[in-house]
């Protein structure tokens, strides 16, 4: 085989195969819209470039094969035929087999020993099917190419005649004038011929232009490469930044900032290069859920959000592996068959969602199935008889520990064996797989419910911007994509503003309570000198959708950082998410958001987020929720949860009016219906005074203020009970410092509003008013 | 010299006499600066940057159970390569490399401390001192996920 040869074969590899990783996607799109003509089309037009291409380079067998594909796709696409379960089957069998002789074609050049006939025989017999009655909608038109620019387009864009002489033109051939617009131009003397010949040559090269003759295909390894030189030269440019404040050169400084700025963009551009969303990587999964949802006769549709989030390309090839196994196991053991939903009252077909979001530099991505859960028990026992940990020690774990005990080796739940998943092998495969580039799996399921599988994978090739924080003498990098702002409050400030709830600090950030965790008590630093007479920085940061305040000794500067993993023997410590080297050439920490907000407890299970829709998760969690206890009036105390609550107000009790029959105040230039929360429970109003506290809520998209006496506690992880009282204002109880209290309805507070007021814009509110 | 003989990276830990296998040891370094880890488990002193590499750094004297060393002296660090990278392991003075009999090599005695036998390859007879060959991968199988006594107080 001479090189020209070799060149036009291996590009009809690697276009072959992005078509059919395409196909794969479109079969599984016409099993929901059979009479997707436009789908239908493309597929014939892939299978029909194969086999001509195929035919051309004389791989026989391969154009035989898609021969019998093509046609019968193309009655399919005529709408002479219609799409069964039946025969997709067959053609994804055809695009396996084509799939095959591609990898033969690559390993040696021909096209495979292996014969196809009882694929081709089953094609032909599906085509010799009589014509069905086409679906009753018409044909529509075979997708237009993208228009070339029109000639008159051309020249006026090369400044050749104006747009009014081309119109002018265009005007007499619509009149019925049969020449072409160049002709006529050239006969009104507005363009030279000559130049219309250039203008046609432009337009035609315009029109071939495609992404063919803008992109290059360029060696992973070299990509490789340049990002660690790229690497290396961001920390000596952090050194060189660093050495240049300290000389007094300016010229010298000029350069190291013009170094800089070259650096940054070349850091970017290399970047860019390497990262790939990973629907590349997702785009494979349709297929594979189908195929194994039909194997196990269950009913599966696949979701997916975020397949734009981008990923370094082999991060995204390391966990190609793990996520295809955990997505077939979500199948296989997690989504029941359709007669067990039914019998669980769920919807017959059950819920795959694919997630991926970029968070504190790290990217997540989520497996979330509403199936039937994993029970927390049954691992347990089977942990302690397969022997993964010993009785004891299986006694003493959380459920979240037992829950990730199916990752150890040697583990399966599943009660029968089944040739897709359950073998014990896998689950560890897939740990160790995803921790081999620095990343974390975790499980969180409920019984009847259903399991997430969140897997974080650090970008550890990349160089993220940080600031960069003390505590004593040690820096701290905090990834900037979790910060949100930077608070100083000078001493005097500090000691008003922060205040107590049951010793837990909390900072009123513009009206909303911020909880804060102090550096130093995160990082258990005991010898750390509190000196009250030092300003406090706040980094307000944001975990999840919890906002809360680290209060750090000094904010130092902001740097571009090389992320490093750490050792093996520092990975259990969860607030570290890496370390860097400084411009000075010293190690610093990187500190993992999300870890020191669980650890600080500002995230609570409520808070964490394993699907979206946190809002539904919380109504639905009955247990470990957070209460916000106030005193409704009179000492009565009543429990608020504290996911519905938005911010704590004083409001002058001059600055009530009445809308209608209905209490409000003017709040961020709306008006906010308050209701008494005392009255609304029959305990009578708080005692009248200058200032009135309210508690904001949200309620659907609208803010309700509840007026109590008082704010009391927060109190964290208690339990829902049920209700002690029949009134109509109260949803359950909960026992907080031993005595039961009384939990507030939101509904009821939202009945309890005017509902003019709640349904009608803000606008007609003002009416009202006035 | 005869192909059994093998050879071993020397070094001291008080009046220890300790050895490595050279296979193991990338590089023996002086003393390095080095960045504190908070919540480590104790033996983790701190992180190293070794030429862009971070590096964590293990102290010996408390794997071992041994007493500190003095404020006054500094470690060396004696660089392992390990299958998921390197590890430095900080002692206090560095030897030769030695050529050792295997005839001299012996396991263990019953008779000490039942956590340093549990590290120990085995023990070789040289004139006049005996020289504690560590398993290296054991060493470093430091059970170090995070102590949870040492929860930090988080209540301000």
């Amino acid at each position: 085989m001479d090189d020209e040869m070799r060149e036009v074969i291996e590009e009809f590899l690697v276009e072959s195969h992005e078509n059919l990783d395409r196909m794969d996607q479109e079969f599984v799109a016409l099993e929901r819209d059979p009479d997707d003509r436009d789908v239908l089309a493309s597929v014939f037009r892939t299978i029909h470039t194969i086999k001509g291409t195929s035919g051309f380079l004389g791989f026989t067998k391969l154009e035989a094969l898609t021969h019998v594909g093509e046609n019968l796709l193309s009655r399919l696409r005529d709408g002479e035929l219609r799409l069964s379960a039946e025969s997709t089957t067959a053609l994804l069998a055809m695009v396996d087999a084509v799939r095959a002789m591609l990898a033969s074609i690559e390993a040696d050049g021909h096209d495979g020993e292996f014969e196809y006939e009882a694929i081709i025989d089953l094609l032909t017999e599906l085509n010799a099917v009589a014509a069905v009655p086409a679906a009753p909608e018409p044909e529509p038109d075979p997708e237009p190419e993208p228009d070339p620019p029109l000639l008159g387009e051309v020249l006026v864009e090369a400044g050749t005649t104006s747009e009014e002489r081309v119109v002018e033109a265009v005007v007499e051939q619509d009149e019925g004038d049969p020449r072409r617009v160049g002709e006529i131009l050239v006969e009104k003397g507005a363009v030279e011929p000559g130049q219309v010949l250039e203008a046609l040559h432009a337009q035609a090269e315009k029109a071939g232009s495609s992404i063919a003759d803008t992109s290059i295909r360029v060696d992973v390894a070299l990509l490789d490469k340049l990002m660690n030189l790229v690497g290396e030269l961001v920390l000596a440019r952090n050194q060189v930044l660093q050495y240049a404040t300290t000389m007094n050169d300016s010229a010298f400084l000029a350069n190291s900032q013009r170094l800089n700025l070259i650096t940054t963009e070349l850091q970017e551009g290399v970047m860019k290069t390497r990262m790939q969303p990973i629907g590349n990587v997702w785009n494979k999964l349709p297929r594979v859920v189908r195929d194994l949802a039909q194997t196990c006769g269950k009913q599966v549709r696949l979701e997916m959000e975020g397949r734009d989030t981008e990923l370094d390309k082999t991060v995204l090839e390391a966990i190609k592996d793990p996520l295809t196994h955990l997505v077939r196991n979500s199948v296989d053991h997690g989504i029941e068959t359709a007669e067990e939903r039914i019998a669980a009252g769920k919807p017959a077909e059950g819920t795959l969602l694919l997630r991926a979001f970029h968070e504190s530099g790290l990217v997540n991505i989520e497996i979330t199935d509403d199936g039937s859960g994993i029970d927390v028990e049954k691992v347990r026992a089977k942990a302690v008889e397969r022997g993964v940990v010993a009785v004891d020690q299986a006694a003493r774990m959380g459920d979240r520990e037992v829950m990730n005990l199916i990752f150890q080796p040697g583990f399966s739940t599943a009660e029968k064996v089944t040739n897709v998943s359950g073998r014990g092998v896998g689950m560890d495969v897939v740990k160790t797989n995803i921790e081999k580039i620095g990343g974390t799996v975790d499980v969180q399921s409920r019984v009847g419910e259903g399991t997430t599988l969140r897997i974080k994978i650090p970008l550890t090739l990349a160089i993220i911007p940080a600031l960069v924080v003390c505590n004593g003498d040690a820096r701290y990098a905090i990834p900037q994509v979790s910060l949100l702002e930077l608070v100083r409050l000078e001493a005097e400030q500090a000691r008003t503003s922060i205040e107590r709830i049951q010793g837990s600090p909390v900072y009123r950030l513009r009206g909303k309570l911020l909880p804060l965790v102090y550096l130093r008590d995160a990082l258990d630093d005991r010898d750390a000198e509190i000196d009250e007479n030092a300003a406090v920085n706040i980094v307000v940061l944001q975990a999840d959708e919890q906002q809360f305040g680290l209060v750090v000794e000094r904010v130092e500067d902001t740097a571009e950082i090389v992320v490093k993993p750490l050792g093996k023997q520092l990975k259990g410590i969860p607030i570290f998410a890496g370390a860097t080297i400084m411009g000075d050439g010293r190690v610093a920490l990187i500190l993992d958001v999300m870890g020191i907000a669980q650890r600080a407890k500002v995230l609570t299970e409520l808070h964490d987020k394993s699907r979206a829709g946190a809002e539904a998760e919380a109504a639905r969690r009955k247990d470990g929720q957070t209460m916000l206890l106030v005193d409704a009036a009179h000492g009565r105390r009543v429990a608020v949860p504290l996911g519905a609550v938005a911010r704590l107000e004083q409001f002058e009790a001059s600055k009530l009016e009445w809308a209608g029959s209905q209490r409000v105040v003017q709040y961020t230039g709306e008006l906010l219906p308050v209701v008494s929360v005392g009255g609304l429970l029959g305990y009578g109003e708080p005692e009248p005074g200058d200032l009135l506290e309210v508690v904001v809520v949200w309620q659907g998209d609208r803010q309700v203020g509840l007026h109590v006496a008082a704010i009391l506690d927060i109190v964290d992880d208690v339990e829902l009970g049920r209700a002690t009282s029949t009134n109509p204002g109260i949803v359950g109880s909960v026992v907080i410092d031993d005595r039961v209290t009384d939990v507030l309805d939101m509904r009821a507070v939202v009945a309890a509003v005017d509902p003019a007021l709640l349904n009608d814009s803000r606008f007609e509110s003002y009416e009202r008013v006035s | 010299m005869s192909s059994n003989e093998r050879q071993f990276c020397t070094f001291t830990l008080g009046d220890g006499f300790f050895g490595v296998e050279v296979e193991k040891v990338q590089e023996v370094l002086r003393y390095q600066d080095m960045t504190s880890v908070p919540l480590a488990p104790a033996e983790v002193t701190g992180l190293i940057n070794l030429r862009g590499q971070i590096v964590t750094a293990v102290e010996l004297r408390r794997r071992l159970s041994l007493p500190e060393r003095p404020a006054d002296q500094r470690p060396m660090n004696i660089v392992v390569r390990l299958d998921d990278g390197a590890v430095s392991l900080l002692v206090d003075q560095i030897g030769d490399v030695l050529l050792v009999d295997p005839d001299t090599f012996e396991a263990p005695p019953e008779t000490i401390d039942a956590t340093t036998r549990a590290l120990l390859i085995g023990v070789c007879k040289l004139e006049g001192r005996l020289l504690l060959v560590l398993d290296v991968d054991k060493v470093l199988e430091v059970d170090i996920s995070t102590d949870e006594s040492r929860e930090p107080a988080f209540a301000g």
